[in-house]
């Protein structure tokens, strides 16, 4: 074999255990449950194969499912503004500090380090009815009586805040620190008050990253069904919830297979508007 | 610039920021502060400063059966995802590959698809395929969904290593296979090492697939605090919890700070 030929090939050889992996293991799954969500389960158990519309029907008709995908969409929506919100002021605090950067953005990296479950259970000691709050609330002489503050849609959406806040500020000052900050001086020199140097010039210009980290809050916020399930009460299920429900409780598979894909539906649509609009290289940038 | 320093703006946002540092990390003082509470209750008030949680974790069976699984699985997940991911991103960075943007969007689908949706698929896929939830299925799951992070982690490393250096080894008649274990092996170990420890904590976290996946009376770490949460939070989950943020947290600065070492020690 020539050289070339060679130095053609090499790369494919690299490449094919992990195309291969993601193909086996991720591509054809999917087709898989395409194909398995007009299948139907039957009174015995077990599902019969064939081309039925009956999951569809269920899953795109029935009301129960459409207000609990909403819900959904509404969490995930409050969960990206408020991470926006207290992610953005940070990241450029952050990027503009003259302290140590790396290690400012460090320590705000590192519960991105500790895992979910412990953070997100840990907000159950700060609000729970024998946890910091009530406990401080009562000594101060506030309440006389333990509130119940957890278990509701606001305790679900802080612990997601909590949990994709880094995500936010990674994407944020990625962006915010590749700004040439002599711009904001030439505004400024030129007679912008600082606050319309910044709306004008350096918010414009740190808007991928906000997108970005607006893309990574909402999607992994709406395909979350542990937050519900351990700071939610019974009424704050999200889609993904049915998603476990059915494959995991009801072992209706088929049914599970048409909402899993109604959910991949719906967020894929998000992603590849971001694709079409702003591409993915902005968000491998932060989360790399 | 020297003026910023005490503008009332810089002010506000410097206060913003401390404030967002708390609600960040109050939460997770509040889990160590409570492991070390001798109340039976894991729970306010302190009544006392007691190791007593963490004597009764290390003799707890089901934890430590937990910790064993995740462990083995966090090891095998982290050989795999990243023998496969070094693999990859040296086709990536090294050669010039058509349709390179393809590819890496390929590469990275596994976190592009939300999690539940990536569970529910492999699951009723392997399972036709004759593979029941069993460890099996929970490491394919594991190298799927952290392999992803390795690539980007190691692509974004291995960009940084000068090829003239192996072009250097070649021309002093070094063989490519001498070349790549005695050269480019060597300078490509931190990323290496990087993308291991990623892939480890990611799968030593994992619950949302985990759960899915896993076979009844198998537990992992987090899959056996979300059982235990079911009862009520017993001092017992805040001590786990404090062995967890000493892990995750302890592991990756310690590894960052080897991987500093090493490309210190190779003075590139």
């Amino acid at each position: 074999m020539s050289v070339e030929a060679r130095e053609k090939r090499q790369p494919w050889i690299l490449l094919s255990p992990a195309l291969t992996a993601i193909t086996l293991l991720l591509f054809i799954p999917l087709l898989f449950i395409l194909v398995y969500s007009f299948w139907l389960r039957t009174a015995t158990g077990a599902d019969e194969v064939g081309f039925y519309l009956d999951n569809w029907r269920e899953a795109l008709t029935d009301a129960f499912y459409r207000d609990i995908l909403l819900h959904t969409l509404k969490v995930a929506a409050i969960t990206t503004v408020v991470c926006a919100v207290l992610g953005y002021p940070a990241a450029y605090f952050i990027a503009r500090s003259k302290g140590n950067k790396p290690v400012l953005l460090l320590l705000l990296m590192l519960p991105f380090w500790i895992s979910y479950i412990i953070r997100t259970m840990s907000w159950i000691n700060i609000l729970g009815v024998s946890g910091a709050l009530n406990t401080f609330l009562l000594w101060v002489g506030i309440i006389n009586e333990p509130m119940q503050m957890l278990y509701n849609e606001a305790t679900v959406i802080l612990g997601l805040v909590h949990f994709l806040l880094p995500f936010m500020v990674l994407n944020v000052f990625v962006s915010l620190d590749g700004i040439d900050e002599t711009l904001e001086d030439a505004a400024n020199s030129l007679g912008a008050t600082r606050w319309q140097s910044f709306l004008q010039v350096t918010l414009p210009l740190s808007l991928p990253g906000l997108a970005a980290g607006g893309l990574l809050c909402f999607v992994l916020g709406a395909g979350t069904y542990i937050t519900p399930l351990v700071l939610g009460g019974t009424s704050d299920a999200m889609f993904a919830n049915l998603v476990f429900e059915a494959i995991i409780t009801q072992l209706n598979w088929p049914l599970g297979s048409a909402l899993s894909l109604m959910l991949l539906a719906v967020l894929g649509a998000l992603v590849m508007i971001y694709n079409r609009y702003l591409g993915m290289a902005q968000l491998m940038k932060g989360l790399g | 610039m020297a003026e910023r320093a005490t503008s009332l703006g810089w002010q506000v946002i410097r206060g913003y920021a401390v404030l967002v540092y708390i609600f960040m990390f109050l939460p997770v003082m509040v889990v160590v502060l409570l492991s070390f509470n001798a109340s039976q209750f894991g729970s306010f008030p302190m009544t006392g400063f007691s190791f007593r949680w963490f004597i009764e974790l290390w003799e707890n069976e089901a934890i430590l059966r937990a910790f064993r699984t995740s462990v083995i699985l966090g090891l095998l997940t982290a050989a795999i995802s990243t023998t496969l991911g070094v693999l990859a991103s040296l086709a990536l960075v090294r050669y010039r590959v058509p349709g390179a943007n393809m590819i890496s969007t390929i590469l990275i689908a596994p976190i592009l698809v939300p999690e539940v949706v990536l569970a529910v698929a492999l699951l009723l896929f392997l399972n036709f395929l004759g593979v029941n939830k069993s460890f099996t299925l929970l490491l394919f799951g594991h190298v799927i969904f952290t392999l992803p992070f390795v690539i980007l982690v190691v692509q974004a490393r291995l960009i940084s290593i000068r090829r003239d250096v192996e072009e250097a080894a070649m021309s002093l008649g070094a063989s490519p296979v001498q070349t790549f274990f005695q050269i480019t092996l060597p300078l490509m170990l931190p990323a290496v090492l990087a993308g291991a420890l990623f892939a480890f904590t990611i799968s030593f976290d994992d619950i949302t697939g985990t759960l899915f996946w896993k076979p009844g009376g198998v537990e992992t770490v987090p899959t056996q605090i979300f059982a235990m949460l079911r009862n009520s939070i017993s001092p017992e989950i805040n001590a786990l919890g404090t062995v967890m943020i000493v892990m995750t947290v302890g592991l990756p600065l310690l590894g960052a700070a080897i991987a500093r070492q090493i490309s210190k020690k190779s003075g590139l």
